[in-house]
């Protein structure tokens, strides 16, 4: 199997790909905003038919859009429940923006559904540089306002008390969620990387009790997850994008049932 | 030896064009706990809100509002906050997420010092590892009193703190608050309905009705 370039790429990225969603994974889930990312995918396709439909780079359009968006969430949202319908207000217009962009465009229609359901097997060099250069920057980002990240995150109210510059953190924090979508939308879907930014830190959620090993956990669920996917995608030809969402799955069936089980014996 | 944390004076405040409170006076000094009463509506958050933007801001600081210590030196305990059972960091994480003033995405040994000194301080070093979620109500209130002197506050808010815990729990509490004051000379604002407490545990008294401020000193 690894004698194809095309397997050992995308054995690769997905251990990239792994690293960034177990980062961003765990404060998306904290944050309680898996609602959002779940739009962002959606707002990345139809930023990548706008810019089939405008003529520049997918990327460039997935990019603008998702980026804009954030923006705007984090301008009209402050508290949830605001932000949990303005987020569904924007994700039904850009949905239709993309329905619309794809229609004025008809051409390479088949190259913006791509986007939606991706393919992990289609990937290049270019594309693992690429995804390196948006993991180190993540990294660097994220590292530097860590402590502040994590008390926004996990204690949103007491930070909103002691902190400063708490709603620039939020800002910025949306900001890398839509870059992470639109850099990893185009090399796996944007389907599988809702589900793999989503799925894996919820289940270690059940399991870890600090950040950093929340962290570690989703990437060791995420990366079993996509390379177990690959190898099942290999042997049986079916696409790779069900076998991860479904692996996904059953793990984080597997952790609710952890934490819940021993609780309902030993009830303090 | 007391020292002023902070002064108001003269202080009016309007929430949507409606005059809430008129001409409040007060100060506060360090080893003191502060008490302030009154009816629900009568603007204690609100003031306390307006008292933390004006310490962000620092632009009223000339005139009505005068404190003698940084923003970073402040720490509010809030009335709500989002726990729920599944909340999944350990006691000792959920402390040290204040620990805001370094960046290192990993503690310092100092800072695991402190953070040790701390949880044995409010009693809470045998459930250290315990998630939050877990915890009993007294529990996740003295984690949140040991996440706020982490950040070595020199002034500490206490908003209803005491509105869901048992008798005991509440005086068990108070009892900590009022050694920490003591250990480590700082003044406490507590927004309290409960008398027994203000009886037995407050210094002074501040009771807001009809829009006006008294202050009662109590021992």
């Amino acid at each position: 199997m690894f004698t194809y370039s095309f397997m050992q790429y995308a054995f690769i990225a997905s251990f990239f790909i792994s690293i960034i969603c177990a980062i961003m994974g765990v404060f998306v889930v904290a944050r309680k905003t898996a609602f959002y990312t779940h739009t962002l995918s959606e707002i990345s396709f139809s930023g990548a038919s706008f810019a089939i439909f405008a003529g520049i780079s997918p990327i460039t359009g997935m990019l603008l859009f998702t980026i804009t968006s954030s923006i705007f969430v984090s301008l009209t949202g402050r508290n949830m429940n605001q932000r949990e319908s303005s987020v569904s207000v924007f994700s039904a217009i850009f949905i239709g923006l993309g329905v619309l962009f794809l229609s004025l465009s008809n051409k390479q229609s088949s190259y913006a559904t791509n986007i939606l359901f991706g393919s992990i097997v289609g990937i290049s060099r270019a594309n693992v540089t690429e995804l390196l250069i948006l993991i180190a920057t993540i990294l660097c980002i994220t590292g530097i306002m860590f402590r502040k990240l994590k008390y926004i995150s996990f204690d949103t109210i007491g930070a909103q008390y002691n902190a400063k510059n708490t709603a620039w953190i939020s800002s910025l924090f949306l900001i890398l969620v839509a870059c992470t979508v639109s850099v990893t939308a185009q090399i796996v879907g944007s389907l599988l990387i809702f589900s793999l930014l989503t799925i894996p830190a919820s289940s270690a959620k059940y399991l870890a009790h600090s950040v950093h090993s929340m962290m570690l956990l989703s990437f060791v669920f995420a990366l079993f997850g996509t390379w177990m996917g690959l190898y099942l995608s290999y042997i049986t030809n079916w696409p790779v994008s069900f076998f991860i969402t479904f692996i996904e799955g059953i793990i984080y069936g597997l952790a609710l049932a952890y934490a819940k089980i021993p609780n309902s014996s030993n009830n303090r | 030896m007391l020292s002023k944390i902070l002064e108001v004076a003269e202080l009016n405040i309007q929430v949507a064009g409606k005059p809430l409170i008129d001409r409040l006076s007060f100060t506060i000094y360090t080893n003191t706990l502060l008490c302030i009463t009154g009816d629900n509506g009568v603007g204690k958050t609100t003031l306390i809100n307006h008292l933390l933007k004006a310490a962000k801001s620092k632009q009223e600081h000339q005139s009505h509002i005068n404190f003698n210590t940084s923003f970073e030196a402040i720490q509010v305990i809030p009335q709500f906050r989002n726990i729920d059972d599944d909340y999944p960091l350990s006691i000792q994480n959920f402390v040290t997420l204040n620990l805001i003033k370094q960046w290192r995405p990993w503690l310092t040994s100092l800072e695991k010092e402190k953070l040790s000194k701390i949880l044995s301080l409010v009693n809470l070093t045998a459930i250290k590892n315990r998630p939050l979620g877990e915890a009993s109500g007294g529990e996740k209130q003295r984690a949140y009193l040991a996440q706020a002197l982490i950040a070595h506050p020199k002034l500490l808010i206490l908003d209803e703190s005491t509105s869901n815990l048992d008798r005991e729990s509440r005086i068990n509490l108070l009892h900590l608050v009022k050694t920490i004051i003591n250990q480590e000379n700082i003044a406490v604002i507590f927004i309290t309905h409960d008398p027994e407490l203000v009886k037995l545990f407050g210094d002074v008294e501040l009771h807001i009705s009809n829009r006006h401020g008294v202050m009662t000193k109590l021992r």
